[in-house]
């Protein structure tokens, strides 16, 4: 009786919208690479903190006051008046920069198994946009609590459009709103942080699992899973049922069902990645001053600098690229560059080996010094610049470009080890 | 290329370590469940401090509760105004003549350990040290040039800096190696400090007044978690039994 009801109401609503259908295709009969590792945990935990920035964002917009007077106040007043309002905030701090820690590993995985080379490439320049409207995100969200670091940041990178000849100064007074930052930069901040970027970043990641789904996931071998139809033996299909558009116009080996494996998969990750999130939110919500920064527990104040102005840490590899240029248009055209030209990355990358496991010494080296630099260059940020910094700054901000031009070059006629048949062989 | 990464890598914890305050600190060990620090800390901060200094994001009824003083008590006690056990804990000291008076406003103190760190509070209101250059006599060896006065100078004595001279190329450098106070104050050395110790106790506690019941709950979210990862495990391991690979 209660089945039958069931049923009629799904067929109804099949018959109207193709929910069962969409529900095959992506989930339950989705073809899903059987041998991924722990670089794969990553896309489903950066969902998961988009989730819990937009829920513990929702909360917090209700007793927040976006005014230049009342802005810091209502913070502390959530901290301390509002029921469990501290937590909502320290989720929603965390949040951030787990975000971006989760971010940053995924985006890693990409690139070591080349997971942006051909017919992925507009998967990874989705992603590159969500990297960069999470960047804006981020940066107008540390703006909202009023303090000391949130105005003296966007003080400073504000004031880069500066450099941009002839129309800079207009810009930048376009931008704030005003001749400095004040009430009205941080209420259009507060519009764009909570409604418009948002909006924006779930529409990409919605565009970036579509583009996944359509050419299916990469894996760490680096080779495909949907065969040339009629090409392997019924003995060796992957014994699931898969959607038709998967199935009917290719032979699908070593994979399984999205629904019910690599969600029972993920949601292992997910509860080791709850556990340390949660550890930092009830033990460590400053994070060592790198999560929330000290300074900005004082309330912005216009006539007062800071003695050290730093980025919060997940800006600080491409503000140490800013600062290492002692030309500030030249060092903002640099800057710019050093975040758009990973958007090229499928480009820059000729080669026709995807994964780091059959590629050259040579390509392992330069993803080593690549991302050695990276982090010194994010180390480097966080701090104030002295005279031996900054040539550490250049050399590493030289060493990440050249990482592209390297690969330019000697991934044409790249020497790669042969690359298996298939993941099980 | 071998060689640039080692000298990076050797170089790293300079670079990490270079930028620390200039003045050693003395570490401040408080302890945000021992109730009566916290209660002598209130008074302290209250009687002392409250006069120029606001804690203008917190109520007297948090502190009141929060460290277990009887509302009426309180008020009683520690509410020197007409304000109501639920007002933030402000003063009536107007900010423009203020930064007339101390060169600039003195600052509001609920977060104050949260920008400046136990230790740094903790040293700072052990470092006041007689001047008679400055304008209220003091000067102090953590906020060079300070506008505050020693407040607290009824409780500590007359405290006179001790100074080691040296000839450096036939100059003279004086440095300061000590601070001792007159023995005019109404506490002992000992006694000061751990007045001290209990009024950064309880800025510590204002900076973050759920940090006791944060700390403690999140013990049951971790547990709770744990559990939920040994399921979620068996769970996995189950369903993969039909994937071969």
């Amino acid at each position: 009786m209660i089945k039958g009801l069931v049923t009629g109401v799904i067929d109804w609503v099949d018959a109207r919208i193709p929910m069962t259908d969409t529900w095959n295709k992506h989930l339950a009969q989705y073809p899903t690479p059987i041998n991924f590792n722990f670089w794969y945990f990553f896309g489903s935990l950066a969902m998961l903190v988009l989730v819990n920035q937009i829920l513990t964002g929702i909360w917090l917009t209700m007793n927040y006051n976006p005014s230049a007077e009342g802005a810091f106040a209502s913070i502390e007043y959530i901290m301390r008046d509002v029921e469990y309002g501290w937590l909502l905030r320290y989720m929603h701090s965390t949040g951030a920069s787990f975000f971006f820690i989760v971010v940053y590993l995924h985006m890693f995985r990409g690139l070591i198994y080349g997971s942006y080379q051909k017919p992925r490439e507009l998967i990874w320049v989705f992603g590159m946009l969500i990297f960069l409207v999470l960047m804006a995100e981020a940066f107008m969200g540390y703006l909202l609590p009023w303090g000391q670091m949130s105005f003296w940041g966007a003080q400073v990178i504000i004031s880069l459009f500066g450099a941009i000849p002839i129309i800079g100064d207009d810009l930048t007074q376009w931008i704030r709103g005003d001749f400095v930052i004040s009430g009205a930069t941080l209420t259009r901040f507060f519009a764009l942080h909570v409604v418009a970027l948002p909006l924006v970043l779930v529409v990409l990641v919605f565009l970036h699992i579509v583009a996944l789904h359509e050419v299916g996931s990469n894996n760490p071998e680096g080779i495909e899973i949907k065969k040339k139809k009629g090409s392997v033996p019924e003995s060796e299909l992957s014994p699931f049922k898969y959607h038709k558009q998967f199935s009917d116009k290719k032979d699908i080996v070593d994979a399984a069902p999205f629904f019910p494996y690599f969600v029972v998969k993920d949601v292992v990750g997910v509860a080791v990645f709850l556990f340390l999130f949660a550890a930092v939110i009830f033990y460590w919500p400053e994070g060592g001053g790198y999560f929330l920064e000290p300074p900005n527990f004082e309330p912005a104040n216009g006539l007062k600098t800071p003695e050290h102005i730093a980025p919060v840490w997940y800006y600080t590899p491409f503000y140490a690229i800013l600062r290492a240029i002692p030309d500030k248009l030249i060092g903002v055209i640099v800057f710019g560059s050093s975040v758009l030209i990973l958007c090229f990355l499928p480009w820059f990358d000729r080669c026709k080996v995807r994964s780091i496991r059959y590629r050259s010494t040579l390509h392992k080296l330069n993803i080593t010094q690549f991302i050695i630099c990276f982090i010194v260059l994010g180390i480097l940020g966080a701090l104030p610049a002295t005279p031996l910094y900054t040539v550490i700054s250049q050399i590493c901000s030289f060493g990440y470009f050249a990482f592209f031009a390297l690969l330019f070059i000697y991934s044409k006629n790249e020497k790669c080890k042969p690359v298996p048949e298939r993941i099980t062989k | 290329m071998k060689k640039l990464l080692i000298t990076l890598f050797a170089l790293l914890p300079s670079l990490v370590f270079a930028a620390g305050p200039s003045i050693p600190l003395d570490k401040a060990n408080y302890d945000l469940t021992n109730k009566a620090s916290l209660q002598n800390g209130a008074k302290l901060f209250i009687n002392y401090c409250l006069g120029c200094h606001t804690m203008g994001y917190q109520r007297y009824e948090r502190v009141a509760n929060d460290l277990d003083i009887p509302n009426d008590l309180m008020l009683d006690n520690l509410v020197f105004t007409d304000q109501k056990i639920g007002d933030l804990m402000t003063n009536s000291m107007h900010k423009k003549e203020a930064a007339k008076w101390f060169g600039a406003a003195p600052p509001d103190l609920t977060l104050v350990a949260r920008v400046r760190g136990a230790d740094w509070l903790y040293t700072y209101l052990r470092s006041f040290y007689a001047d008679p250059s400055r304008p209220f006599g003091v000067n102090n060896t953590v906020f060079p040039d300070v506008g505050m006065p020693h407040v607290l100078e009824e409780l500590q004595g007359v405290p006179n800096a001790v100074f080691e001279t040296e000839m450096v190329d036939g100059v003279e450098h004086k440095t300061l190696v000590s601070i001792e106070a007159d023995g005019s104050g109404e506490l002992s050395k000992d006694e000061y400090n751990q007045a001290v110790l209990d009024m950064v106790n309880f800025l510590v506690y204002s900076g973050e007044p759920m940090r006791v019941e944060r700390e403690r709950l999140g013990m049951f979210v971790l547990g709770f978690i744990f559990i939920f990862f040994i399921i979620a495990y068996l769970l996995k391991k189950e369903f993969w039994r039909d994937v071969h690979h």
